[in-house]
């Protein structure tokens, strides 16, 4: 049965981790989105499945206590807003490095510093380029609607158990905050999966479980690398994830993720009323990025458009994907600011089509 | 004759069921190596091999997953006690210890060491006090003495410009989270003895879910003071105890 509701962002990521059988939610509260924290104390979780809820005394701690819960092979949760983000990349790399699975939501504000409250998509590069000291990734979904953002909470912890790495699920400030219409999926029990690489009390007739990051031997910490590596071509044949929109007869690619990809979207419907053929690809997944989709287009188009809530941080993933084939340009609004699909037409004009 | 001594109910001394094969790293002299026995030993004395979940450090004990024969995590600098929270809370009937040095817990990961306390976390924390920074090779800790030298004090910690040795025992001993906090050294046959009773007692007040228990262990290094381990030993007595005492700093009422 389709259960429907019209739930915020924010609200609505935490229904969907109550119902997604998450074991434990560490957190700590930043704007904008305390609301996640604040709807699981609410739910008396502990009563609804027996998930954990704990508010930290820190991001730091918080995202420790996701390595001690994660190393017991339980799913694991935390949420946080860029500076919180950047107090948990030393927690991630250690996560990434043990290998240990768990799901990390940034609902993006403007930066740099304290910046502002309102949303941005300036941590592109900090999500899918490491954040944290050492050769690691998390694997990054971008949400665009408050229905994938419920939709991606299940999804991050099928990867992250999949391949034991920390997923993030990248939105922001908008997404968070709005309400939409949603459909929750039904309720998923607590796994009760023991896994041989979790502590959780050494078995008889077994080796004790070591959880670590630490190889004191260069050839054994490359060795290691090796094998994160490994991993990640494995996500990058298997996990792209994009929309494609009118790209059959395009002539112009845009490129734009998670909510700016709808005003995006929007220029783009101006654009074809105009008489310009432009199509559009969303990626889904920031990391690992669909390059193929968009050094293929790029045989077929004369030009390709970023747009993106920041100075420019996706486009050199677009610039890598498009290699020099077409021209590449980016425009953005930062600092909180959100830009109207007349403007983006306008830059688009600009830029491509000539004053 | 040697052969016919060595039978099951001549044994004396063994070593202990939670502690691996593995040969310890650890200088010659150091506590390090008697307090993991001393924590292997109350684990066996309980039984609670399987049940037990350790967390190391960074610091001289950053290894210490190889000589414990239960489960172990390796934590970041400082946040053993948040790794132990994320533990206990998803598997409240296991034992959790933290395994930390001075630096760990005490600089770095005060944050963690305090707050951990005042939630009354079941957990042992279990901290080795040297006064230094054994791993990283002898600078001044939270804990180096008045006047002690070090690799970054080398005309001797200056309280006026470095601040005060940090007694974080007797600061933690005051939150209600806190149920036992104690302070012991392993030098000798019978201090090692009281560690581990104290050990033990902080494992069955876990059990019985009554809070943050902490043991201090006042420990030597010989090493980074550039002493033999008989005269760090001698230095010990003299000059960390009179600052940090030994004994219970808070007891179940």
């Amino acid at each position: 049965m389709k259960e429907l509701r019209l739930m915020k962002g924010n609200e609505a990521l935490a229904e969907a981790a109550i119902r997604a059988g998450v074991d434990a939610y560490f957190g700590y509260p930043i704007t904008p989105q305390s609301e996640i924290i604040e709807y699981l104390m609410a739910e008396d979780t502990e009563k609804r499945t027996g998930m954990v809820v704990l508010q930290a005394e820190s991001e730091v701690a918080a995202i420790n206590m996701i390595y001690g819960a994660a190393g017991c092979g339980k799913k694991a949760l935390t949420s946080s807003s860029g500076p919180g983000i950047s107090l948990k990349q030393e927690g991630l790399s250690y996560i990434a490095g043990a290998e240990l699975p768990c799901v990390v939501v940034n609902i993006v504000r403007g930066g740099p510093g304290l910046g502002t409250i309102q949303p941005s998509q300036s941590d592109y590069l900090q999500s899918v380029k490491g954040g944290g000291h050492g050769d690691y990734k998390l694997i990054v979904l971008a949400p665009a609607t408050v229905q994938e953002t419920v939709d991606y909470v299940k999804l991050a912890f099928e990867l992250a158990f999949k391949y034991r790495n920390p997923v993030m699920i990248l939105s922001d400030g908008i997404i968070g905050q709005m309400m939409e219409k949603v459909e929750l999926f039904e309720q998923m029990p607590r796994s009760t999966k023991e896994y041989e690489w979790a502590t959780t009390g050494k078995k008889p007739g077994k080796d004790h479980v070591i959880v670590t990051s630490l190889q004191l031997k260069p050839e054994e910490q490359e060795e290691v690398n090796l094998r994160l590596q490994a991993k990640y071509r494995e996500v990058e044949k298997n996990e792209v994830m994009y929309e494609a929109y009118n790209i059959d007869d395009a002539e112009y690619l845009f490129v734009s993720f998670g909510s700016c990809a709808r005003i995006t979207q929007k220029a783009m419907e101006m654009a074809r009323e105009k008489g310009y053929k432009v199509g559009q690809i969303r990626p889904q997944t920031l990391y690992p990025y669909p390059a193929e989709i968009i050094n293929k287009l790029a045989d077929q188009v004369k030009g390709v458009f970023t747009v993106e809530m920041n100075a420019g941080q996706m486009v050199e993933d677009v610039r890598l994907a498009v290699n020099g084939k077409v021209p590449v340009e980016h425009y953005g609004r930062f600092g909180g600011m959100i830009p109207s699909p007349d403007e983006i037409l306008n830059a688009f004009e600009q830029k491509f089509i000539g004053g | 004759m040697a052969e016919n001594l060595i039978k099951p109910e001549n044994l004396v001394y063994e070593k202990s069921k939670s502690m691996t094969e593995r040969e310890l790293h650890y200088c010659p002299g150091c506590g390090h190596g008697t307090a993991h026995r001393m924590l292997a030993e109350a684990i066996d004395d309980l039984d609670i091999q399987g049940e037990t979940i350790g967390i190391a450090p960074v610091g001289c004990s950053v290894l210490a997953y190889y000589y414990f024969d239960v489960d172990m995590l390796e934590a970041a600098h400082g946040r053993a006690p948040a790794v132990a929270t994320g533990i206990k809370r998803v598997l409240p009937e296991k034992y959790v210890f933290t395994y930390q040095g001075d630096g760990d817990l005490a600089a770095i990961g005060t944050a963690e060491t305090i707050h951990a306390c005042n939630r009354g976390e079941n957990i042992l924390i279990v901290f080795i006090n040297n006064g230094i920074y054994g791993m990283t090779g002898g600078q001044m800790a939270p804990t180096t003495l008045e006047n002690m030298k070090s690799t970054t004090s080398p005309r001797g910690r200056d309280i006026k410009t470095m601040g005060n040795p940090l007694k974080i025992s007797e600061l933690v001993a005051e939150l209600p989270g806190t149920y036992y906090a104690t302070r012991h050294s392993v030098h000798t046959p019978a201090n090692a003895r009281k560690t581990k009773r104290a050990f033990k007692k902080a494992l069955e007040y876990q059990k019985e879910n009554k809070g943050t228990c902490l043991v201090e262990v006042v420990s030597n290094c010989p090493s980074n003071w550039k002493m033999t381990p008989a005269e760090s030993n001698k230095w010990m007595e003299e000059n960390m105890f009179p600052f940090y005492p030994l004994g219970d700093i808070k007891t179940p009422k």
